[in-house]
């Protein structure tokens, strides 16, 4: 009861066994059939997220957004997508043809994959593997390849440019995040991505907030938005490792970029909010997808607008940010959780004095980082006050007096 | 454990299949009308100059390495979360000094001039 997902997929087992095929084939037919289902469903996520992210774009810009296609614009992203199959897909002179070929398919995959191991329900749990966050990382890498792949075949000036700094940015955004992906591991004893689930009776961004606040910086970087875009940066190289794509080849990095900002919301939902669990998950799974969808939409809008507010970084700020002061920053928190954590088990704390000092560990942490930062830098001019000249204010021709 | 890997194994290839279809399929929706000014090289409208594969920045190269290092070091640190409730804090302790190791890896680096953009 509750779980229409588990009904289906039982329903569509009996009725191959009723075909008369056999036990081994019913089975691997229906993972492969549940794996196809849910690499569309993620597909074609992407088709309402475009519009949802067009819209969001267009109210905190002062404007509308797309209204003309169907009601609200709702129908703008499939005539997108009917506009990008029947664009031609071309390949510059000079390009290494297979690489430029795999790299979109390849950048795709490489975001689709993580959705292999998201438990979506108390039922829902795809593949509950007791190496998932290593998996995670593994798998999200491979669109760093896919990017150097992009660029470096398309016998072109920005792309490679391009490629280079998504490789350097990628990669040094990576250690910072698989260390914070250390700590929900931590606290749950477990690889398992539904271990970690089920460990978090209390939200980790409760236990482990300022991990969750660096999960949140380093996968907006992963996925190379504003104001980490500068692998696509516009204006100084055109399109990043993209300038050469066209048509259909173009339109799977754009989704792939959609659907990783959807899939670290996915991310950031499962590690640090609790996943699917909410009152009444357990009982009526169909509500733990509801939940899991509503706090994955939290981590997506939170992107969005972060995306939409700041400027652009420069690539000294972006890999001094990381190497000067996320990476010491994670190793401390890491160590200041590990210590703290088994200093409360050991002396048999209560759940809620557990919470309580985790908390206040990282509230801390938090503030001996702004102490420190106050002392190193102390008249960055942010941190000044700046005193602007009064603004011309506008003054009306005199029209009365010609 | 071998159906869930079974199932990332199916999940590889869907994956890979469905994006593949969609990348093929305009071969046969869209026009194909190749020639000599649309091949070309997008340069913003100028005409190329040079090899497209030029010389890069050692530095991206410098920022590799470190990453290595330090990638290589926090997988090591996996096994020690998983095993944490078996740990006694002697050990905990010495988890504590690898990562000061880390941290102070970092420090030479940064201290060498490696984390500098110039």
């Amino acid at each position: 009861m509750g779980d229409p997902i588990n009904l289906i997929s039982q329903w569509f087992n009996d009725l191959l066994l009723g075909w008369g095929l056999g036990e081994k084939l019913v089975a691997v037919l229906s993972l492969f059939v549940g794996a196809a289902i849910l690499v569309t469903a993620s597909l074609l996520t992407v088709v309402v997220l475009i519009w949802v992210e067009r819209k969001i774009a267009g109210r905190l810009q002062d404007r509308i957004g797309p209204n003309r296609a169907g009601p609200f614009g709702l129908l703008q992203p499939i005539a997108d997508i009917i506009k990008i199959f029947t664009k031609e897909i071309t390949t510059p002179d000079g390009a290494d043809k297979v690489a430029f070929n795999i790299a979109p398919v390849l950048a795709m995959a490489s975001v689709l994959l993580i959705w292999a191991v998201i438990p979506m329900a108390a039922t829902v749990v795809g593949s509950d593997i007791n190496v998932g966050v290593l998996y995670i990382v593994a798998v999200g890498s491979l669109g760093i390849v896919a990017i150097l792949m992009a660029g470096w075949s398309s016998n072109n000036k920005f792309a490679l440019l391009g490629a280079f700094r998504a490789v350097a940015q990628m990669v040094s955004y990576e250690v910072p995040m698989v260390l914070t992906l250390l700590i929900p591991v931590l606290l749950a004893r477990s690889m398992g991505i539904n271990d970690i689930v089920q460990a978090q009776s209390t939200w980790f961004i409760v236990i482990a907030p300022l991990a969750g606040l660096i999960f949140l910086i380093t996968s907006m970087a992963e996925v190379g938005r504003a104001p980490f875009d500068l692998i696509e940066a516009e204006s100084e190289i055109v399109a990043g490792f993209h300038v050469e794509y066209s048509g259909m080849a173009f339109g799977m990095f754009y989704v792939s970029e959609f659907l990783h900002v959807w899939t670290i919301g996915a991310l950031i939902a499962t590690l640090f909010l609790g996943g699917w669990r909410g009152p009444g998950a357990e009982t009526w799974p169909i509500l733990g997808l509801f939940y899991f969808y509503i706090k994955t939409f939290v981590g997506y809008f939170l992107i969005t607008w972060i995306r939409l507010s700041l400027p652009r970084v420069r690539i000294d700020q972006l890999l001094s940010f990381n190497w000067k002061f996320l990476t010491p920053l994670t190793l401390v928190i890491l160590v200041v959780t590990a210590i703290v954590d088994k200093a409360l088990s050991m002396a048999g704390a209560a759940r809620w004095l557990y919470v309580l000092v985790m908390l206040a560990a990282n509230v801390l942490v938090g503030w001996g980082t702004m102490l420190v930062l106050k002392t190193v830098e102390p008249n960055r001019p942010g941190r000044v006050r700046q005193e602007f000249p009064p603004r011309p204010v506008a003054v009306a021709p005199e029209a009365a007096d010609n | 454990m071998l159906d869930n890997w079974l199932y990332i194994g199916l999940f590889i290839i869907a994956a890979i299949l469905i994006p593949a279809v969609a990348v093929i399929l305009p071969r046969w929706v869209a026009p194909r009308k190749p020639n000599a000014i649309k091949q070309e090289t997008y340069e913003c409208g100028m005409e190329t100059v040079g090899d497209a594969w030029v010389q890069f920045k050692v530095q991206y190269y410098i920022f590799a390495l470190v990453f290595l290092i330090f990638d290589i070091e926090t997988v090591f640190l996996f096994p020690w979360a998983v095993a944490y409730d078996k740990l006694p804090m002697f050990a905990v302790m010495e988890g504590v000094i690898f990562i000061a190791i880390l941290l102070a890896g970092l420090m030479y680096a940064w201290r060498k001039g490696a984390l500098e953009w110039a």
